[in-house]
């Protein structure tokens, strides 16, 4: 990562400004070759302008973005050597399926018996085999996808931009789609960069996050340190369940005023005469409410010295249904020290 | 089942008449669709066309060249008259007139179309939108003598080709054979040139209709793969665009054919086929022969479409 030429993408000091809203706002990163890099981030925080910026289909209003260590400032995506994969698949409704994967192709002139014999490669690559004469319209969510995929992939692009790919699909299918896109990645070993608002999606399939925020990048981290070291209230809000402390209340539990964060599958709920381990902190509570989610219960616990935590515990046990917490139960959490991340201020 | 429950619930629905006739109709759609379509399906299927085949059924009766009669006996004898070397010429002239004013209206309207759907803001595009139904709201006669008066030998256009000391070239576009003429009012270029204002606005909006519903994303898909623009625009914009040019080039070919009051008007005075029905069904009552030259746009039209259909223009569909 240290070396110019395994940069595959970097952006220093990228700004993109429509009108007076700052879409992306003094942004910098570095993307190594062969890495499978998400951006993540609520909708309108900029990470879907940073991949357009990538691909060509905006320019920065300031800064510059290095392909490979070239400058593509000027350059339009016709001549980047750039492949995406849209939100909305984009494919070609006049077109079959084996024209769309071959569209690349045809475009630069690769003699006809080629090109069908790359685009069913392809087509067999992301399990769509005999289907390369359907048309898109005769297609499932799913399998338009894969074909999108397989279009992108044909040029054997440097890097692949994906936005949002899997955001229409519904549940099962858009994990095992997750699954394979990692699978895809490994085996053709190009640049992925992945726009997501989804953090299971981003924690699950990346080597390293970039969080957005407000046109600004938040923390790059791999999924454990963002998970596990939040930089800020807002990352450890977006990624993983928010469970802040600070003032007060991080006073009389933690014995500083200062902000921290715990994650809720950390804590774990005792009685309230529990014993308390040297290395933990403690604070007493009433479980406020319940969620029930078969492999795990989610409770809201109103602590007594003011806030509230939420804590997630297994149901590992066999179920003995009369001994369930319920509502109003008075409770002791604990968690080791070293589980707490402090948390800087917020923009 | 059905009649039963609705029964039920008509029994139980209380309230005003009004209310009851609504549930009354809402339990059984299948009355409410039969209600709603068999006026319209009367008007299109007797009147509509029902009147249209009565016409085609005189195209196979034919006019006693004696009493000046119309005998009716089934025969193709008054469809064999449109071959003969006069009526050929008529149908010539508008089909080739009808072609090269659906080409011309196609290519000033497609850049229209595209850029009111990529570039123009809700402003600009409500502004083209008038300006290009505001013509429609003026009466078609006025418009097509208000032509008359830009074209003539003293119109306008004269005027402002002299003062710019460029009469020449209008008197050199006039001497060309066929398509020149004493003065532009009375040339072919006449005619086509007011076809091509009168029918523009029934080529732009199917044209802007289709390009509205090819999304960004697709454009942007086609520059992602390596296409120029000219490339995006031959393999994705226009097939996608082609149902939309297609279904204005219906109007345009078949309002072109169909016309007879422009090329009365302007141009120089020999029949178009609209003109040729006029003349035989009016003053020559030669019904027969009027409906056969009928037909002729019609079957023109059908070849048309065939021809459109099998080379892919409703694929995108």
């Amino acid at each position: 990562m240290s070396t110019a030429n395994s940069i595959a993408i970097r952006f220093s000091g990228v700004s993109r400004h429509f009108g007076e809203v700052r879409a992306v706002d003094d942004v910098s990163f570095d993307i190594a070759d062969g890495e499978f890099f998400a951006m993540l981030g609520p909708s309108g925080s900029g990470k879907t302008t940073c991949l357009r910026l990538i691909a060509g289909f905006e320019q920065p209003t300031d800064g510059a973005i290095l392909l490979h260590g070239k400058s593509m400032v000027g350059v339009p995506p016709y001549e980047r050597d750039v492949n995406t994969v849209f939100q909305d698949y984009a494919l070609f409704p006049h077109m079959s399926v084996g024209e769309n994967v071959a569209y690349g192709l045809m475009i630069r002139r690769v003699p006809r018996a080629e090109r069908t014999r790359r685009a069913v490669e392809m087509l067999e690559m992301v399990a769509l085999s005999g289907m390369a004469g359907r048309k898109p319209g005769q297609l499932s969510g799913g399998q338009r996808q894969r074909v999108a995929l397989a279009r992108a992939l044909i040029n054997q692009p440097s890097v692949l931009l994906l936005d949002e790919p899997l955001g229409a699909l519904d549940l099962k299918l858009r994990e095992q789609m997750q699954v394979e896109l990692k699978a895809i990645q490994r085996r053709v070993g190009i640049t992925f960069i992945y726009v997501t608002h989804d953090q299971g999606e981003a924690l699950g399939m990346s080597d390293r996050i970039a969080v957005f925020n407000k046109g600004r990048i938040e923390q790059i981290g791999t999924p454990a340190e963002i998970y596990e070291r939040p930089s800020s209230a807002f990352v450890a809000g977006f990624v993983g369940i928010s469970n802040i402390l600070d003032g007060p209340v991080a006073q009389a539990i933690a014995g500083s005023p200062a902000a921290f964060s715990i994650r809720p599958e950390k804590i774990r709920m005792q009685s309230p005469g529990a014993d308390v381990p040297a290395d933990c902190f403690s604070a007493a509570g009433r479980i406020d409410s319940l969620l029930y989610l078969g492999a795990s219960t989610r409770y809201h616990v109103a602590l007594a010295a003011g806030g509230e935590l939420t804590v997630i515990e297994q149901n590992r046990d066999a179920p003995d249904l009369g001994d369930v917490p319920q509502q109003g139960l008075p409770v002791r959490l604990v968690w080791q020290r070293r589980q707490i991340q402090p948390i800087g201020p917020g923009r | 089942m059905t009649a039963a429950v609705a029964a039920a619930a008509d029994e139980a629905g209380g309230g005003s008449p009004l209310r009851r006739l609504s549930t009354f109709l809402y339990l059984r759609p299948r009355f409410v669709l039969l209600l709603l379509l068999v006026p319209p399906l009367l008007w299109l299927g007797v009147i509509y066309l029902g009147s249209l085949f009565a016409l085609l059924l005189q195209s196979f009766f034919y006019i006693d060249e004696f009493t000046g009669q119309v005998v009716h006996e089934v025969t193709l004898r008054t469809f064999g008259e449109l071959f003969t070397a006069a009526n050929l010429s008529v149908i010539w002239r508008t089909a080739g007139m009808a072609a090269l004013v659906t080409a011309a209206c196609a290519t000033i309207a497609f850049p229209i179309a595209y850029y009111m759907v990529r570039y123009a803001g809700i402003r600009t595009k409500a502004l083209f939108y008038l300006a290009i139904m505001l013509p429609l709201w003026s009466s078609y006669l006025v418009r097509v003598y208000a032509w008359k008066l830009l074209l003539a030998k003293e119109g306008v256009i004269t005027w402002v080709m002299e003062q710019l000391h460029l009469a020449w070239v209008l008197d050199g576009i006039l001497q060309i054979p066929m398509i020149g003429g004493p003065s532009l009012s009375a040339s072919y270029i006449g005619t086509f040139l007011v076809f091509v204002y009168i029918w523009l606005p029934y080529m732009i909006l199917p044209i802007e209709a289709a390009l509205e519903r090819v999304p960004r994303s697709m454009i942007e898909a086609s520059a992602d793969l390596g296409a120029h623009p000219g490339s995006t625009l031959r393999h994705v914009i226009l097939p996608l665009a082609i149902p939309g040019i297609a279904a204005g080039s219906i109007f345009t070919f078949s309002l072109t054919l169909g016309d007879y009051i422009i090329p009365q008007i302007i141009g120089n005075s020999r029949p178009f086929i609209g003109m040729a029905v006029y003349l035989h069904q009016g003053t020559a009552g030669n019904i027969p022969l009027a409906a056969a030259f009928a037909v002729v746009p019609i079957a023109i039209m059908a070849i048309y479409l065939t021809l459109a259909k099998r080379f892919g223009a409703f694929d995108a569909l």
